[in-house]
């Protein structure tokens, strides 16, 4: 059975190289051979999963072996596999949510005459991801972290005749890089300290090493992970990286690249768990993306921006609970994958409407598309019941979990999180409410885009339709079918740990808190934006509205300080290089031509002038006999 | 006598070189194909030394030893050891690509005006293979005499290649174009000169402390302890032989003869000076500094590695502000031979064979970005950056080849050069962990240079100039997918070549008696 | 009589000679001027003959005249031919020789 885990990343990879390498031939039928292996991965998945949970205990976890990859003395890479029930969960997860998409594109992407190469794309993504998740060492995860990177570069540039898309892309990728710094350390680190990089050992024996190194390499795991989730202080590639086609940023968002940091840290728990100030750490980058990327939410007006801002927030989320050690680890993947199902839906209910609106993205020039878009009013509507947490759906459980493992946290720093949590759950509501209520009510703004077509909005083909149905059910019905009977819990306690904290108030005060913060966030956006008609132009707003539209002036900062202090530092130093270095090179050069430019003069042709340089010579010789000897 | 594969294997290209420069001029065709033949049968040969070569044998295998000039204790010693016979194998397999794609970089011009210069193209494809017999044979000497007369012999083939063609059209017209070329050829010249005299006057010292040049007899009289240089002495010694290495490879501040040698050429050239000529300077550290000097080496390596890791950056941070391609990735070489200098010095076994490892896929992956780059210019006629723009929607395969390139030279998992920077950075992190992480930002670097290229010329409105761009021919396809696929397997599969080079890692270990860092906890089975 | 007087005379000559080879112009007059320094020579060997009572001063004595007696022919050719060509027998006129 276990030679089945390289099949789930080969059947995506072949598809990758065989749409990107066979030309213009393939153009009729790539989609749907790409379509149909992401398929052939999910069902292999499934195979693996019946399998899975017909054994029990430590016998659920496979190895697979496929070759040594680099061995060099004690440095010993193997591409090698572990399916474990956390992989599992990624696996089903990036498979299922991912052929979903594959399905959803075909449509999509109908009328893209490199519809082939997007394919073969989206396929590279998914194989680089189901490495990532699949890796048994860190160095082999780092290979499909950077795929991820690869992939998700190759898919935001996608319209690469845009400017701004290539630029997106390019930000994406070198954001990531500085994360990727991260793992590469941590991964030497492990090297130094371990003598080698695989879970087993490693994760293994924290216990023996120092707390000092465990947490540094905790914290450039963590680098690694606010690169790729998007985590402040590195989470401005996420917004920009919307200039990709929706059912990318759906990938991105909900199955794959930003949920590889939330595994890496549930992955690398015991390294945390052997590391508290590391853990404090993760927490509390937790909780400021939590904030931020609500408040960023809030202000923007590009509904892909909008939900962009949700997914940073929701990932911080995770990334909080799994900081939270074993109380939080189940729980952070518990909503990861309910926010896959929502998340997925979401995106793809954007991506339905902007298909109707002529590739409009200003929710200000949407309004009242309830009744001409009905099904993706539906599956867009109960994501947003999920992702804002309704009583019953899969947010609400998962959410409320974190909420609960918050507060049972403990202490001061129990409390400070809970509230944190609970601001972020009202904010969430606030501006969900916000592009509902903008998108799909109130009256039509609609205005002619750039060509002067008046949009006609209408239903997506079946091809679209059916995933965002699919997707809804998951988003109903998840979270509920993890949480009875503590499932979920029971799934992965045996990789990840479980530990149930005890919280200073009951679990009935923290649903009922959520509640009520949940109906203060969406009735303040009904009162903003429900009862009152939504102008068509932005208002200028106040202070905070503007910095949240500008990324909360990150960006801003990155631009002086990064940008601008980088582009002075490589233009003086080009300087410093032609002038100082070569010019020390030249100035050599340069002197010795003078030198012999100036002896050259002394020989002017004149005889006479020779004949007294002769006599002169005679004379210091002379001299200088006479002197020696006298002396 | 057993046959003189070593030899042949310098003998071949040689003796290719004189055939074809002697092909009459009106058969111009002729001599491509002839130069083509001869590097294909050199490769073959290189192949049957990788095959006879046994890693787990000798340290020197398939060797060769005549007398030569018996006065000077000078002999023609010829043996290979795992990292000589990964680089001879590198410089074998590039020449043939080297060769295809600078197909028509000789030929004559069209128009006949008098004052245009006439391309002799049986010369360059000659004096090309004359380089290669030359590197081969350097990679092959274990006599010291003999290995200093290929490294200054060389120079003079290279400056003929480097001041003699260059780019069809240049943005100062014919006249900055010759005068600038000139430049770059002089200063090549004139650098590795002085570097090589500096080491001339090592080598003879090295002969009276000595009284052979021979490495093998130099390590035996070590070994039984009837040699024994003064510190002073080995240290002003070692001085001499790593300037030369230095500038050849190029270290900083050593470097600026590069770009200039590297933008001036054409993309073949320069893809010979960088992915071949300079790698006999790394490789000489390694065999050179490290075994017949192995305290000074030891005495020398902070300060080394200070100059690396300020090439890594510097390189970096200069090949971000270039405007001119090929001097961006002279510069981004530059950034990339700090990693081999650093992973050599970190005296680790991760560090010197990554650093092994780290020539042939430097060798390979700067190859395939600067021939399509080639292409590139040949299509535009320009070198300049700004001048592209778009180039992805005319001609995909182009832009994903380069794309490709670009990848590797960022060392992408997957592609060759990021095991062997991983294992240079690991190398270097578990002795010198300061080193090594300041070292990581040359990954961060790399990803922006490598991308701002890329979006610069290949992404965005498709430029009125490009419009008619044609995509990669035949020929040209020829040359990069080979490399492209070679990349690919070394990144996945690099067992081969580290079954190869790790042995010999181990004897230049020894030689300055340095051993690997243990980790601090026995980690669990 | 004193043969350091001879000496001294010897000297002066030499002076003479060189300061007319310098300051002179006219390559006749320099080439009778090198004459001179030549024959302030003869003077000074044959007198250190006599000082010294051997016949190793005359010897060279000999030689030089032998040696200056060539010199004229070829000197003197070179310079004919040079006023051939340029009208002029002054020194400062054939300036050629420089880099």
């Amino acid at each position: 059975m276990e030679n089945l885990i390289a099949l789930l990343i080969a059947a995506p990879l072949l598809g990758a190289a065989v749409l990107l390498c066979g030309g213009r031939r393939l153009d009729r039928v790539g989609h749907w051979l790409g379509t149909l292996l992401a398929a052939a991965s999910f069902v292999i998945g499934v195979v693996l999963f019946s399998d899975m949970l017909g054994r029990s205990g430590d016998g659920r976890t496979l190895h697979q072996h496929l070759f040594s990859w680099i061995p060099v003395e004690s440095f010993q890479a193997d591409v090698a596999f572990q399916l474990d029930q956390l992989s599992m969960t990624f696996v089903l997860l990036i498979t299922g949510v991912g052929t979903l998409i594959h399905i959803y594109s075909i449509g999509y992407m109908e009328h893209d005459e490199r519809r082939r190469r997007f394919f073969g794309y989206l396929n590279l993504f998914l194989a680089a991801m189901l490495l990532l998740v699949l890796a048994d060492n860190y160095l082999l995860l780092y290979f499909g972290w950077e795929g991820v990177g690869l992939a998700s570069y190759l898919l935001i540039g996608f319209w690469q005749h845009k400017p701004s898309a290539a630029t997106a892309a390019k930000k994406a990728f070198l954001v990531n890089r500085v994360g990727d710094m991260g793992l590469s350390i941590a991964v030497m680190l492990m090297f130094t300290t371990f003598g080698t990089f695989a879970f087993g050992p490693v994760l293994g024996s924290t216990g023996d090493a120092t707390e000092g190194k465990m947490t540094a390499i905790g914290l450039m795991l963590l680098l690694a992970a606010c690169g790729k989730s998007a985590q402040v202080p590195l989470q401005s590639w996420l917004g920009d990286a919307m200039e990709g086609p929706t059912p990318v940023s759906a990938l991105i968002h909900a199955a794959t690249m930003v949920t590889a940091g939330v595994y890496l840290i549930t992955r690398s728990g015991a390294i945390f768990n052997a590391a508290p100030d590391a853990q404090l750490v993760v927490v509390v980058v937790g909780a400021v993306t939590l904030l931020f990327g609500a408040v960023v939410g809030c202000a923007k007006d590009d509904i892909k921006k909008a939900l962009a801002g949700s997914t940073m927030s929701q990932i911080g989320y995770m990334i909080l609970a799994a900081g939270l050690g074993p109380i939080g680890y189940v729980f952070a993947i518990m909503h990861l994958v309910t926010h896959g199902f929502f998340k997925a839906g979401l995106f793809l209910g954007a991506g339905s409407v902007m298909h109707g609106m002529n590739d409009e993205v200003d929710m200000r020039k949407y309004g009242g598309l309830r009744k001409h878009m009905p099904v993706t009013f539906v599956t867009f509507g109960l994501g947003y019941l999920a992702i804002i947490g309704f009583p019953g759906l899969s947010g609400f459980f998962s959410k409320d979990l974190i909420i609960e493992a918050a507060f049972a946290k403990g202490g001061t720093q129990g409390w400070i999180l809970g509230s944190v949590t609970l601001l972020g759950a009202a904010i969430t509501a606030f501006y969900m409410t916000r592009v509902m209520l903008m998108t799909f009510f109130g009256e039509k703004r609609w205005q002619p885009d750039e060509h002067g077509h008046q949009p006609h909005p209408h239903e997506s083909p079946k091809s679209m339709t059916i995933p965002m149905i699919i997707l809804a059910f998951g988003s109903v019905f998840a979270g509920g079918f993890f949480a009875i009977g503590e499932r979920f819990v029971h799934w992965l306690e045996p990789v990840t740990g479980y530990h149930h904290g005890e919280a200073p108030i009951s679990a009935a005060t923290v649903t009922g808190a959520t509640m009520v913060v949940l109906v203060l966030g969406a009735a303040l956006a009904w009162l903003m934006y429900g009862r009152r008609p939504v102008p068509v132009t932005a208002p200028r707003g106040s202070l905070l509205t503007r910095a949240a539209r500008r990324d909360l002036l990150q960006d801003d900062f990155n631009h002086v300080v990064l940008v601008r202090g980088g582009e002075h530092l490589t233009r003086s130093l080009v300087y410093v290089d032609h002038t100082l270095v070569d010019g020390v090179v030249n100035g050599t050069a340069a002197s010795f031509g003078g030198l012999s430019g100036r002896l050259r003069k002394l020989q002017n042709g004149y005889a006479r002038t020779y004949a007294v340089s002769m006599f002169g010579g005679t004379a210091v010789l002379i001299a200088a006999t006479l002197l020696m000897r006298a002396v | 006598m057993s046959f003189p594969l070593l030899t042949a294997t310098a003998a071949l290209p040689a003796l290719g070189a004189i055939a074809t420069a002697a092909v009459p001029a009106a058969r111009r065709t002729a001599a491509k194909w002839l130069a083509l033949v001869f590097s294909l049968a050199t490769l073959v040969l290189a192949a049957l030394v990788v095959v006879r070569f046994e890693p787990g044998g000798a340290r020197y295998q398939i060797t060769e030893s005549h007398a030569w000039i018996s006065d000077f204790g000078v002999r023609y010693e010829l043996g290979v050891d795992g990292i000589g016979v990964a680089l001879l194998a590198l410089t074998a397999l590039l020449i043939p690509f080297v060769i295809l794609a600078g197909w028509h970089d000789a030929d004559p011009l069209e128009d006949t005006r008098p004052n245009r210069r006439w391309r002799p193209t049986q010369g360059f494809f000659a004096l090309i293979l004359m380089v290669e017999a030359m590197v081969i044979l350097s990679f092959e000497a274990t006599d010291v005499f003999l290995f200093y007369i290929l490294f200054e012999a060389m120079l003079i083939p290279m400056y003929f290649l480097i001041g003699g063609f260059g780019d069809r059209a240049h943005a100062g017209g014919d006249e900055a174009a010759a005068t600038q070329r000139s430049y770059a050829a002089v200063k090549f010249l004139l650098y590795n000169l002085v570097g090589g005299l500096i080491m001339l006057a090592a080598v003879i010292g090295l002969y009276t402390v000595a009284g052979t040049f021979s490495l093998s007899e130099i390590a035996e009289a070590r070994a039984n302890g009837s040699l024994s240089i003064a510190t002073g002495t080995e240290r002003w010694l070692f001085l001499g032989f790593f300037f030369a290495f230095a500038v050849k490879a190029p270290l900083w501040p050593l470097h600026t003869w590069l770009p200039n040698a590297m933008g001036e050429s054409t993309a073949p050239v320069a893809v010979l000076i960088t992915a071949v000529v300079d790698k006999v300077g790394t490789f000489a550290m390694l065999r050179f500094c490290l075994q017949l000097f192995p305290e000074a080496s030891k005495w020398a390596t902070p300060a080394i590695l200070v100059l690396a890791l300020i090439s890594i950056v510097y390189g970096a941070l200069l090949a971000v502000g270039q405007r001119d391609m090929k001097r961006l990735i002279a510069y981004a070489s530059i950034s990339h031979f700090g990693f081999i200098i650093m992973g050599i010095f970190a005296m680790t076994s991760q560090g010197q064979s990554g650093a092994t490892l780290y020539m042939v896929n430097h060798g390979i992956s700067t190859a395939a970005l600067m021939l399509v780059a080639g292409f590139l210019i040949t299509r535009r006629g320009s070198r300049l950056i700004a001048d592209y723009g778009g180039v992805q929607k005319v001609a995909p395969v182009l832009a994903g080849t380069f794309l490709i390139g670009g990848l590797a030279t960022l060392s992408l998992p997957g592609l060759s050069p990021f095991v062997s920077e991983f294992l240079v950075l690991v190398g270097t992190f578990s002795r010198y962990p300061v080193v090594g992480i300041i070292a990581t930002i040359g990954i961060v670097l790399a990803a922006l240079y490598v991308l701002v290229l890329y979006q610069r010329t290949m992404t965005g409105p498709v430029k009125a100039e490009v419009r008619a761009m044609p995509d990669l021919s035949v020929r040209e396809l020829v040359v990069v997918a080979p490399l492209i696929a070679l990349l690919l397997f070394l990144g996945v599969y690099p067992k081969p070549l580290t079954e190869i080079v790790n042995p010999a890692v181990e004897h230049t270990l020894s030689d300055v008696q340095q051993t690997d860092p243990k980790p601090e906890v026995e980690a669990a089975p | 009589m004193n043969p350091v007087y001879y000496l001294y005379l010897a000297s002066l000559l030499f002076t003479i000679g060189a300061a007319g080879v310098l300051i002179r112009r006219n390559a006749i007059v320099v080439f009778m001027c090198v004459e001179l320094m030549l024959n302030a020579c003869n003077l000074a060997f044959v007198t250190f003959s006599r000082m010294h009572g051997n016949l190793d001063g005359q010897i060279i004595a000999f030689f030089t005249m032998v040696v200056a007696a060539a010199e004229v022919v070829v000197g003197l050719a070179i310079i004919v031919s040079v006023f051939r060509s340029r009208h002029s027998a002054s020194v400062d006129d054939a300036s050629l020789m420089k880099l």
